[in-house]
């Protein structure tokens, strides 16, 4: 082969090397593309962290609304917990401000740690969804024989869309496994 | 098979034996080896599919439902990256220098390597049955073949094989793509300008360029799950903050793209198969270059309609339905240029024929059934049942694993110079198409009538469906036999010596050589007018 032929091979060579490994990193950029996108837009019933109060004072309650609040829970394998809400339905106004929780007990014989993670259907809920106090924004020890209440203070925000007229949450309890 | 070798050895001072083999870096026998390995695979591949539909048989359990499910994901891998892949590959390799008039293959030790890391990523999926027997590990990976977080995460070791199978099947990929590129672009005969090129060569250009674009994302996704499992990572760990359904893009992004993949090479193949034996030009070759382009493009921005049952919001959902629908646009235009390419045509029914023809519906069928469950309400209710399974095996089988058998009957004689049995072709035929459609179309009306797929036990009111389809699976299963048996006397030198034109009608630089081809193509660089 003449080399000048040699020579174009191995620079078309680099090049496609470059866009293979350009891909390869197009592929971890997805994981902050994908995160962003779904805070944005709320997909997948990801909510935000906690709402300070005093960000919401004077927020008007729209008494006129009413929706459905149904709470679910789960536990993942690997916990040994039992683990319910306090009331499983609710109907609550846009606006106001509710106290609810769930109660969580640990009938085995060693303390277990885990971390609820949520999740709200529909998803174009999600956002609207504020939580002033919750379980789920620290992990949870419970000693073995423990029983606990534990509190959730949340809203959902005047601005809900109009067609939304029933919200289901769920927490579901995952492991926390010690990095040894 | 020794006497060829000998014969050849005699004519072109080769290396013998194994060593030949092993650091091979002509094309032609790096073809070879990947036809062979692909072969093997399909057998491997072929004897879990027996196992599945034997288990299904009857409404009981045969194996635990763990060894079942590992049977399924194993069989799903081995066909797509170690059946498929590596057959057009194969192919590809011995085809294209030819085809455009080059002397080999731009990368020719690049290629060697392309090849081997390939049986050690299919030893890596297979092994830990075997380990398992032993008392190493829990078995094979069990996820099914698009490994869906969590449960791949928490999976045994078999995930681990599955993703350095991964790593090694995504290398191998990507070093062919990036040497059939370079050949394509660098080594054409004087006068072979893009738009002169064999519709073969075009289809595997985009092939390779979609392998380039995607291959790369699921290697990082495999690179995440890994960490996710041995490092503490949370990419894919809900608990951690991190999505399962981050992966299911993941997958996807490469897993649709992915389907082309294996089907782009063989509807490039086609074309030459249909012309040949109606004797008559292509039809439509600009058509079916744009529509590749086409299916190339879109085939990229339309991966979540896989996720239609994933809680994706209705704008998604609708965006991802119309993009699906829209690229049965460019595949229907293929459809139109192949009827058009035989049309009124003196057609002859040589087994190579057969299959194509053989292709074009079932194939058909593969894709009408794909439009149905791209309509996004409608899948819900299809997702995940054996609508689906028949689906892509509509797609999957009447598609590639159809084109790949026609293409090897096609070009056996011009690869050994012999012969094959044509009347043993045809038997081939009619029993594959029997076995399939039998195996198959009770599928449809079992996704329909609720079984989901990946069960090992089913309710009984789905037992004679499934009776049915298993019976036609041995039908498929057995037909294949007489494809192995016709190579293995081609290859042991029975049969007629094969012309140098091997068909009557066929075109292509590749039938101005001799059967089989001189060990180095061309001597001197044919010029196309
Ligand atoms: C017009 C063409 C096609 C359309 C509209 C189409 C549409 C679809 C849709 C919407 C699904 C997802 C269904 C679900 O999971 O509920 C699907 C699944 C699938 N399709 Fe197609 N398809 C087409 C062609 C093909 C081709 C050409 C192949 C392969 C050569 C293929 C292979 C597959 C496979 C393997 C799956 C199942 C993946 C899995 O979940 O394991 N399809 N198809
Ligand atoms: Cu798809």
């Amino acid at each position: 082969m003449p080399a000048a032929g040699a020579g174009r091979n191995r620079r078309l060579t680099i090049i496609l090397v470059i866009v293979v490994l350009g891909f390869f990193g197009f592929g971890f950029a997805l994981v902050p593309l994908y995160n962003s996108f779904c805070k944005l837009t709320g997909l997948n019933g990801k909510t935000g962290g906690p709402v300070k109060a005093s960000a919401v004072a004077g927020m008007k309650v729209d008494g006129a609304r009413e929706i459905k609040v149904g709470f679910t829970s789960a536990v993942m394998p690997g916990l040994n917990w039992k683990f319910k809400p306090l009331h499983p339905d609710m109907v609550v106004h846009p606006g106001a401000i509710t106290t609810t929780g769930y109660v969580v007990s640990n009938p085995s014989d060693h303390a277990e740690t885990g971390q609820a993670i949520m999740s709200i259907v529909p998803g174009r809920a999600a956002r609207y969804f504020k939580k002033l106090e919750c379980f789920c924004f620290h992990q949870e020890t419970i000693k073995a024989g423990e029983f606990r209440k534990m509190k959730l203070v949340f809203f959902i925000s005047p601005k809900v869309p109009k067609d939304v007229r029933s919200i289901i949450v769920s927490y579901s309890f995952f492991p926390v496994k010690k990095r040894s | 098979m020794n006497a060829a070798h000998a014969h050849e050895a005699h004519h072109d001072e080769l290396p013998r034996g194994i060593t030949r083999w092993l650091f091979t870096t002509n094309h032609k026998d790096i073809g070879r080896l990947y036809i062979g390995f692909s072969v093997i695979m399909f057998l491997v591949g072929g004897i879990l599919a027996m196992l599945i539909r034997t288990e299904l048989l009857r409404p009981t359990l045969l194996f635990p439902p763990e060894i079942y499910n590992q049977i399924i994901t194993v069989h799903g891998l081995v066909m797509v990256f170690a059946a498929v892949m590596p057959a057009t590959t194969g192919l590809a390799n011995y085809l294209i220098p030819m085809m455009i008039g080059a002397p080999d293959m731009a990368l020719p030790r690049l290629n060697n390597w392309g090849f081997w890391l390939l049986p050690p990523a299919a030893v890596l999926l297979v092994m830990p049955f075997f380990l398992m027997l032993f008392g190493i590990g829990n078995g094979a990976i069990d996820t099914g073949w698009t490994m869906y977080a969590p449960l791949s995460v928490q999976g045994g070791i078999g995930v681990d094989f599955a993703i350095f199978a991964i790593y090694l099947m995504g290398a191998s990929s990507l070093l062919s793509s990036i040497n059939i590129i370079v050949t394509i672009f660098n080594m054409r005969a004087p006068g072979m300008t893009m738009m002169k090129l064999p519709i073969f060569v075009w289809s595997w250009l985009i092939t390779a360029f979609l392998l380039i674009a995607v291959f790369p994302p699921l290697v990082a996704g495999a690179t995440m799950l890994f960490a996710d499992r041995h490092f503490g990572t949370h990419f894919f760990n809900a608990a951690g903050g991190g999505d399962p359904v981050l992966w299911e893009h993941l997958f996807w992004f490469f897993g649709h793209p992915e389907v082309y993949i294996l089907l782009l090479p063989t509807t490039g193949i086609l074309p030459h198969i249909l012309s040949t034996f109606s004797r008559k030009p292509i039809y439509g070759y600009k058509a079916q270059v744009y529509s590749f382009w086409a299916i190339g493009a879109l085939s990229v921005v339309v991966w979540a309609h896989h996720m239609f049952t994933s809680g994706m919001p209705v704008a998604a959902q609708l965006y991802f339905m119309y993009a699906t629908m829209a690229i049965s646009i460019p595949v229907a235009v293929l459809f139109y240029c192949w009827f058009a390419t035989i049309w009124q045509g003196s057609m002859t029914f040589e087994t190579p024929m057969l299959f194509a023809l053989g292709y074009i519906v079932l194939f058909g069928v593969g894709g009408l059934t794909g439009l149905v469950l791209s309509d996004a309400v409608a899948d819900q209710q299809y997702h995940n049942s054996y609508f689906l399974v028949a689906h892509f095996h509509y797609a999957l089988f009447g598609g590639p694993v159809m084109g790949i058998i026609a293409a090897t009957y096609y070009y056996l004689p011009k690869i050994t110079g012999r012969m094959y049995s044509e009347t043993l072709g045809k038997w081939h035929f009619w029993q594959t198409l029997v076995g399939f459609n039998l195996t198959f179309i009770p599928q449809f009306f079992l996704g329909i009538a609720g079984m989901p797929r990946r069960i090992p036990d089913y309710a009984l009111q789905f037992a004679h469906l499934n009776m049915l389809s298993s019976i036609g699976a041995y039908i498929l299963g057995s037909a294949q036999l007489l494809l192995v048996y016709n190579l293995i006397q081609v290859m042991r030198g029975v049969g007629k010596k094969a012309t140098t034109q091997v068909w009557e009608g066929a075109q292509g630089l590749e039938f101005t050589l001799s059967s089989p081809p001189p060990y180095h193509s061309f001597e001197t660089q044919p010029v196309i007018q």
